[in-house]
């Protein structure tokens, strides 16, 4: 056999004969070329043409927003599409656009998975259909997330979650501890209410969320992947930096100071509910999410930043979660798209509704700088302006941070070295070393030169 | 199909030369009642079959596109530890958990076909109602019962003041899906038992009965050997479940995350293969690896018990 032989040309070929509609669809579906100049009268003719719009997104009730647009643009009528959330929904997107045909116009997608799929060419840079001065409207560090590294516009923010602290006042006036401010002060804190109490801990390490640990190497100034473009992976978990967030949680979890259960599980939210931790280090989309899964500790928590590495130096956050809309390439209508998730997250009514009403944590300015927003009491925090806490965390996340092109496999991989490094108490710097090498090794299986 | 057609319509048909022609029209309404499965049989189950298997001797990278790389995909399989790994891993779960279902299956349908149980009938549901359960919610349900601090075990465990069994621990989990796995299918082994038992003629225990022969006597020499091809049914059933362990795996594995990796069955690693890395020739060449190995179990089984039968 010819080694290089190529597969597409034989499959199409296998597709038409064998399942000819379905083969067909698939040649019909090229995308259309990138406009060079896109003038204003394109837009409104786009925009007055009627045309279909399906949209992939896991929000609920996005469809308040959507109907906001489509009374704003009738002639566009928009399919909002509920293909599951987080990787149930990248999978079946991925599967949509291999198959060239049934996928969506426009997609959620969190900020670390669009390298995943920049690299597969599955995006529509939106850099051509954004009205100028778009990116202003944005948090910086948002908007370098939706940047790829030759400049294009991958994606419009939507939503994000800069990290913070939320704490249960009540359980560190019982046990006499003062809000941490460094990490070391929270290390001191978690031995010393775990010691108080055997069945109380500080906080909880998820084993399991890579994206976490992700936003604190993020906050510490570890930045794994920077370098990374196109072909070329980097990757580089054996810093300072991130050994040291490595072994302060590895020493946290060896010491039974922290409980190691994975979040988002039964365990996880009856120990809320039943006073097992005493902290959540969350991101901003965490309040409200808490006010509902643990409803009967309403009152008792507040907010707080994250702890510090530097007591001296300015604050510093990362983020965990947060994600954006962005458009696919198998989209017939890309300017439509475009402008659609342009609209969605930054007109003033469907972005208000969205910070409001859904609880997105907004990216924009705007809506960051409103009072009405960050104004917001909470009874769940007992009336602290919870919105005001993470406003002024959200200004202190650093700009610099690269996701990989393969985020699932990386956090599957966390999984299998450092998470499980915490729930066995084992070596977590070893275990960050391991990681490495998977990554490495796979990035290598997949074609990339790793650097 | 179509010969025996021809055959059995034979004997009415007329003699001669008509006969021929005859039996090539019945041979074509064979054909044409066949068709609508052959179609479907073939778009749903060979094609994707021969497509799989075509998909699984070329490597397609993120970075440069897609080669044909013969069997390449099959020597990295044959040497993946995780794979091996995988396959280890329920080939035990098979060999520890299949008798004991097997057996609990067979003595409660005895037991009902003795006639001396009470409720048989409630019995019999009863014991069949967790099959009814989609598996999904099956596993979701255990997974609540096992959870270490505030699942009902680890609670009644702390109300007798013992230390709560970690039923979600790398050295239980095994286990603990098998245990789901037991509560789920006995009672499906059992029915299939029970039927067959139904159908052994009654002729055969009233010549043990005359012969002298006691219930235990009845049930060891009569109703086991009769039991012989349903059980052989199960055993290969059990073979294919087993060896295709996913849907329990893949829903503790949100409880327990760092002991269920995305390797922990082989079917597992092959949809994570496809779905979480990308890799979906190696996922493919994993799948038919799996086949095989699930082909030669059962062909060796059944071989082994034909084997032993005659001699």
């Amino acid at each position: 056999m010819n080694p290089r032989f190529r597969r597409r040309t034989a499959l199409k070929g296998l597709a038409a004969a064998a399942a000819g509609p379905a083969g067909l669809a698939a040649c019909a579906n090229e995308p259309p070329a990138p406009p060079t100049n896109l003038t204003q009268a394109d837009i409104d003719e786009a925009m007055s043409t009627p045309t279909d719009l399906t949209f992939w997104t896991w929000v609920p009730d996005i469809q308040n927003e959507v109907a906001l647009f489509e009374a704003a643009y009738p002639a566009i009528k928009v399919e909002v599409v509920n293909a599951g959330q987080g990787d149930a929904h990248y999978q079946k997107l991925r599967t949509a656009l291999r198959a060239g045909n049934g996928g969506p116009d426009v997609a959620q997608m969190e900020f670390q998975m669009i390298p995943t799929f920049s690299i597969t060419d599955s995006l529509v840079d939106l850099g051509p259909y954004l009205d100028a001065g778009m990116g202003e409207k944005f948090v910086d560090w948002t908007w370098s997330q939706v940047t790829g590294t030759g400049g294009e516009i991958w994606a419009i923010p939507q939503d994000t979650g800069p990290l913070g602290m939320l704490y249960r006042a009540d359980l560190f006036e019982q046990h006499g501890i003062d809000v941490p401010g460094t990490w070391d002060e929270f290390a001191e804190a978690a031995a010393a209410i775990h010691e108080a109490d055997p069945d109380l801990y500080l906080t909880n390490l998820p084993p399991n969320q890579g994206a976490f640990f992700s936003g604190l190497l993020w906050q510490a100034g570890a930045d794994p992947f920077a370098g990374t473009a196109d072909e070329v992976l980097q990757v580089d978990l054996q810093s300072d930096t991130a050994k040291r967030v490595a072994s302060y949680w590895g020493d946290l979890a060896q010491r039974d100071l922290v409980s190691t259960d994975p979040d988002f599980t039964d365990q996880w939210y009856q120990s809320f509910n039943q006073d097992r931790y005493a902290t959540w280090l969350t991101a901003a989309w965490g309040p409200v999410f808490l006010s509902g899964a643990a409803e009967s500790t309403s009152g008792k928590w507040r907010a707080a930043p994250l702890p510090q590495w530097d007591s001296d130096a300015d604050p510093v956050s990362g983020n965990w979660g947060g994600s954006t809309s962005a458009v696919m390439a198998t989209t017939q209508n890309p300017i439509v798209a475009a402008k659609f998730a342009e609209w969605l997250n930054t007109d003033s009514e469907s972005a208000n509704m969205m910070a409001t009403e859904q609880f997105l944590y907004p990216p924009t300015l705007e809506i960051l700088d409103d009072p009405d927003f960050t104004g917001q009491e909470l009874d769940f925090y007992g009336g602290q302006q919870v919105n005001e806490v993470f406003a002024q965390i959200t200004d202190t996340v650093t700009e610099d941070f690269q996701w990989s092109p393969f985020q699932s496999q990386v956090y599957a991989y966390y999984n299998e070295t450092v998470g499980t490094s915490f729930t066995e108490k084992g070596d977590a710097v070893a275990a960050l070393a391991e990681w490495e090498s998977r990554i490495e090794t796979y990035a290598d299986y997949q074609g990339f030169t790793v650097k | 199909m179509a010969t025996t057609t021809s055959e059995t319509q034979a004997p009415g048909a007329r003699p001669g030369t008509a006969r021929g022609r005859e039996s090539k029209r019945y041979a074509a309404a064979g054909y044409a009642f066949i068709a609508p499965f052959m179609i479907v049989f073939t778009a749903m189950i060979l094609v994707p079959l021969a497509y799989a298997a075509y998909t699984s001797l070329f490597r397609e990278q993120i970075i440069g596109g897609s080669v044909f790389v013969g069997f390449e995909n099959y020597s990295r399989a044959f040497t993946d530890p995780q794979l091996l790994e995988g396959i280890g891993r329920v080939a035990l779960f098979f060999l520890i958990q299949v008798p004991i279902m097997l057996a609990v299956a067979l003595f409660i349908a005895l037991a009902l076909d003795s006639g001396l149980m009470r409720l048989s009938k409630f019995v019999r549901i009863g014991v069949f109602m967790p099959y009814a359960v989609p598996s999904v919610v099956a596993a979701l349900m255990w997974g609540f019962l096992y959870g270490p601090d505030f699942g009902p075990f680890a609670q009644l465990a702390e109300m007798i003041g013992a230390a709560a069994p970690d039923f979600l621990a790398s050295n239980v989990m095994l286990g603990s899906l098998a245990n789901i796995v037991f509560w789920e299918f006995t009672g499906y082994n059992m029915v299939i038992l029970y039927a067959a038992l139904r159908s052994v003629p009654t002729e055969l225990y009233e010549a043990a009965a005359v012969d002298g022969a006691g219930p235990w006597r009845t049930a060891w020499s009569i109703k086991i050997p009769s039991l012989r091809p349903a059980l052989m049914l199960c055993m290969v059933f059990s073979i294919i479940g087993s060896f295709q362990l996913f849907n329990e795996p893949k829903l503790l594995q949100a409880l327990a995350p760092n002991v269920i990796d995305n390797a922990y069955t082989p079917n597992l690693y092959a949809y994570n293969l496809a779905f979480v890395g990308q890799e979906y020739n190696y996922a493919a060449a994993v799948s038919f690896i799996l086949g095989l190995v699930i082909f030669v179990g059962s062909y060796l089984f059944m071989y082994l018990s034909t084997r032993r039968s005659r001699s």
